[in-house]
């Protein structure tokens, strides 16, 4: 047999209350019915004010789309519930229907306290509390030029909004000495009243209303008890609420001394089968003017209801919200009522912030914060507060601005306990998130949806971004390792499979280890690990699939398509007969040239058909390939050294031409650039290289894992006092590690860095052989030296091979989408206008 | 549709890929082994603005036979030639028959 559930007040609290219990496993145990007194269920009172700024009746609606009848709930609409005979346990309506219940449910709310003063009924003189009143408010606005809110708290301010939406010249009168005087304190009154004077809104506080009456100018006259008069057309009251208590004082419920119908913690009334929610609800004397609350009340009801445990404990009455485009927030103990609580104050007056944290006396825990102007550290705070979470050592830290260098102290989300609430509307724990994040939520509004965290007041979903982005950065680096989909190894891992098992090629590597076709990551990956291992020529049949087009066409590719060519200048050390050489093929292919960063020289604007003549000259003069194109060596910067330089200690040419030579086409994670500098003057930048080596009068010292680009890195003195012999083993050592080691497309700085134990690590590695590796990594290094062979000159004398470097298949025809333009001597490809304008004279 | 006859099924280059010139078009042909398939897109790369594709890497992706551009990376369909990253963004595709060693696209009318 059924029971009955009557619920009395279909507001946002009613509506809360309802949702819950039709999603709860005890939902056939009743019969629901319920009342509502509006013409219309509940809809978001929170964002009232945006009625104003176009949302309709339909947008605030909290209602799904046939929600009663789906559910077979009994809604009378428009219906006031009009008396309870306890005794019978009858509800009977104000049309006259009678409902027998077995359990009772107030959710009744409360209404806008309109003081007492002679006029208060007046013409315009209005409340703000249902769509009706804003529909009241926007009639009356139509004939005025002035709007008047009585009451400067959160939702006088709310209001004060809504009568400057509607055009009115408004004006703010709180009888406290300042402004929103329940959540901040007087310094952030202050603040706040400045803001909100700026927008255009005159404030006036300690102002006693003591009569309303006939106006000169407009049509209403305030009048305050201190004699001051003011002129308003529209009178709108929101000087806090009253709980609707009155049904349940007919009915002889217990009531508070000022109203209020008394709950317990399991919200039952004096009435065991009647319960009461939200602001009609006096708990341990307190009402909750907020939503939250009583969200927490109607859970706390529904599982009384299906006997599982739960209980109403009170509720966190911190805020955050923007009235008028000003940030408030105010969080616990804002007033530092506390015993022993210190205060943090912070104060910006040029940008009008305000923010104070009220800390416990041994500065351990966050007992309150004000934050008025901004306040993007509430979600922190909050978590501080609510968690009990340990202060850093200065907790003022929390509220300082931070200069541009310094790293947020906020709270990452990582900090929080699993048991933190993240959504207080919907009693969120970023546990539950963090399942849900698990169960394959990616995105924010997923997370909204799957646990509604956000939804209500949505304050904090800057916070639910955090976790979830903190979540999903930890899920996506254990997941990541992969390579790629085609490979569930680590590019480390690969290559002690290819090591182990003696994998030559690619396809041999897939079939075992792999999945599909392969990839752009995989192949060059895999290609680059054949290479440092194996020493084979890059376009080889079976490796040529797996090449970048720069390693395929050993040349690299521009934004036109074009190639650009760069011969190795070992040492930057060249002959004016090979300068000559190359400003001859420079002019004869009509070539852009340029001098690099790296002591060469860069030839711009090859087509792809002509690299295989342009090269056979520069082979023929005695060039090599530079590698340009490859993750490899690039070059070997050197200063002139003792040679010439009348500082030099030692021959730096010399040996960045050695070292150059010697490592030259070594394939490796990613570019490697040397530096060799001839005293510690340092002319060739050797500290801002992977491997840097300076003259000492005691030797060599050796520097590593520095780098330029986008993120410099000073390198690191690895070794000092070395002979040329260890330097170089020193050197095959470290960088076979490297390659070996090294994850796809990491430059030596960053392999340094996540590099468990570091510097002392890989010198432990290095130098004291710690792994016993050594003979190993140098026997590798002697094998690529020995093998080394000119990729360019190898391909030139290769008729198949110089096949491909052809634009068309079928036709010797250039691409005609190629065309240059001069600019100071020299080439550059043509921008879109140009290119147009060219198609036009070829049209013509 | 009109059929062409482009090239010899021997220059083709295996997982990898050739450009042609089909009436005055810029055909990318690409030959994947471990399907035995040949596809030919556009060789344009409408990021890029260039003529490159026929020289960027293939494989492919989640199932679908896919070109990266070797300019910006960015990944072609070389079934349906939409982009993967942006699937407001295609290239044109072609019909592709290997007959007697000789390859062939057709083309409309």
């Amino acid at each position: 047999m059924k029971q009955t559930l009557v619920v009395i007040g279909n507001g946002m609290v009613g509506q809360h209350f309802l949702a819950g219990l039709v999603a709860s496993p005890e939902k056939d145990q009743y019969d629901i019915v319920t009342f509502c007194e509006e013409p219309r269920p509940a809809y978001d009172r929170v964002h009232l004010s945006e009625f104003f700024a176009g949302k309709t009746a339909e947008d605030l609606s909290l209602v799904p789309e046939g929600f009663f009848a789906t559910h077979g709930i009994t809604l009378h609409l428009g219906d006031r519930a009009a008396s309870i005979d306890r005794d019978q346990k009858i509800v009977t309506s104000a049309k006259g229907v009678s409902i027998r219940y077995d359990k009772l449910v107030l959710a009744t709310g409360s209404y806008p306290f309109v003081p007492p003063v002679p006029g208060h009924d007046r013409k315009n003189c209005l409340v703000y509390r249902t769509i009706e009143d804003l529909e009241a408010m926007t009639v009356a606005a139509k004939t005025g030029k002035i709007g008047t809110v009585v009451g400067g708290g959160l939702l006088g301010l709310e209001a004060a909004k809504a009568l400057k939406d509607l055009g009115l010249e408004t004006h703010v009168v709180e009888f406290a000495p300042r402004l929103m005087a329940v959540q901040i304190d007087e310094a952030g009154g202050a603040m706040l009243r400045r803001k909100i004077e700026a927008l255009g809104v005159t404030v006036h506080t300690g102002k006693n209303t003591s009569q309303i009456t006939d106006g000169e100018t407009c049509v209403n006259k305030m009048c305050f008890a201190d004699g001051e008069e003011l002129e308003t057309d529209v009178v709108l009251f929101s000087a806090g609420i009253r709980p609707r208590d009155d049904l349940a004082r007919s009915c002889g419920l217990e009531l508070g001394q000022r109203g209020g119908i008394v709950i317990d913690n399991q919200c039952k009334t004096s009435d065991p089968d009647i319960y009461a929610i939200g602001e009609c609800a006096l708990w341990n004397g307190m009402i909750f003017g907020l939503v939250a609350p009583g969200y927490a009340m109607a859970r706390t009801v529904i599982a009384d209801l299906t006997g599982t445990a739960g209980s109403f404990t009170g509720a966190d009455m911190s805020t955050k919200l923007k009235l008028m485009g000003v940030d408030v927030a105010s969080i616990g103990d804002a007033h530092a009522k506390t015993q022993g609580a210190m205060v943090f104050t912070y104060q910006n007056g040029a940008s009008e912030v305000y923010k104070r944290l009220v800390v416990s006396e041994d500065k351990k825990r966050l007992l309150g914060a004000v934050l008025v102007g901004d306040a993007t550290e509430y979600g922190t705070l909050l978590q501080y507060c609510q968690n009990g979470i340990e202060l850093p050592e200065n907790p003022d830290a929390l509220i300082l601005p931070r200069r541009d260098d310094e790293a947020a102290p906020g709270l990452g989300p990582d900090a929080l306990p699993t048991s933190a609430q993240i959504c207080s509307c919907y009693e969120v724990s970023k546990g539950a998130i963090c399942s849900a994040i698990a169960a394959g939520c990616t995105t924010v509004n997923a997370l909204k949806a799957e646990t509604k965290a956000g939804t209500g007041c949505g304050g904090c979903v800057p916070l639910l971004k955090s976790v979830l982005n903190c979540e999903l950065a930890k899920q996506g680096y254990e997941v990541n390792t992969d390579l790629c989909e085609h490979f569930a190894y680590t590019r480390q891992d690969l290559y002690n499979v290819i090591m182990v098992e003696g994998v030559k090629t690619f396809g041999e590597l897939l079939a075992k280890h792999g999945k599909g076709a392969g990839c752009e990551i995989c192949k060059p990956a895999v290609a680059s690990i054949l290479a440092s291992y194996w020493n084979d020529y890059v376009l080889k049949t079976e490796h040529l699939s797996l090449q970048d087009t720069n390693d395929t066409f050993l040349a690299n590719m521009q934004k036109d398509g074009t190639y650009s060519v760069v011969p190795r200048i070992p040492g930057g050390e060249i002959s004016p007969d090979m300068l000559i050489v190359l400003g001859q093929v420079g002019k004869k292919y009509k070539l852009y040239t340029k001098i690099t960063g790296g002591q060469r020289v860069d030839l711009f604007g090859a087509r792809v058909e002509q690299l295989p003549t342009i090269w056979k000259e520069l082979v023929d003069a005695g060039f090599e390939s530079g590698h340009a194109y490859g993750k490899s060596l690039r070059t070997v910067k050197s200063c002139v050294g003792s040679t010439w330089c009348r500082y030099g200690v030692d021959d730096s040419v010399g040996l960045a031409i050695e070292l150059e030579n010697r490592y030259k086409g070594l394939r490796s994670p990613h570019k490697i650039k040397f530096a060799v500098s001839g005293c510690t003057r340092e002319c060739a930048e050797a500290q801002g290289k992977d491997v840097g080596v300076i003259a000492t009068e005691n030797g060599w010292s050796l520097y590593v894992c520095g780098n330029g680009g986008m993120k410099p890195r000073h390198a690191d003195l690895f070794a000092t006092g070395l002979d040329r012999q260890t330097l170089i083993q020193y050197i095959d050592r470290f960088l076979i590690f490297y390659v070996r080691t090294a994850d796809r497309l990491q430059r030596t700085s960053v392999w340094m860095e996540n590099m468990e134990g570091g510097l002392a690590y890989l010198k432990s590695v290095v130098i004291d052989d710690k792994l016993g590796l050594c003979a190993e990594l140098e026997q590798q290094m002697a094998h690529v030296v020995d093998t080394y062979q000119c990729e360019w000159k190898t391909t030139i004398e290769d008729e198949n091979k110089l096949k491909r470097f052809r634009h068309f298949i079928n036709s010797d025809q250039a691409d005609d989408n190629v065309v240059f333009v001069e600019e100071r001597g020299q080439i550059r490809p043509a921008n879109g206008e140009e290119r147009k304008h060219f198609k036009m004279l070829e049209v013509a | 549709m009109v059929w062409f006859d482009i090239c010899a099924a021997a220059d083709l280059q295996p997982d990898s890929g050739v450009c042609a010139l089909v009436q005055g078009q810029q055909i990318a042909l690409f030959y994947m082994t471990a399907t035995e398939s040949v596809y030919a897109v556009h060789n344009f790369d409408p990021f890029g603005q260039a003529n490159v594709l026929a020289r960027g890497l293939i494989g492919d992706l989640d199932g679908q036979p896919m070109v990266a551009s070797p300019l910006y990376k960015h990944h072609f369909n070389l079934k349906t030639g939409v982009c993967l990253e942006d699937g407001g963004v295609h290239i044109p595709v072609y019909p592709v028959r290997v007959d007697n060693a000789r390859v062939y696209v057709g083309m409309p009318e």
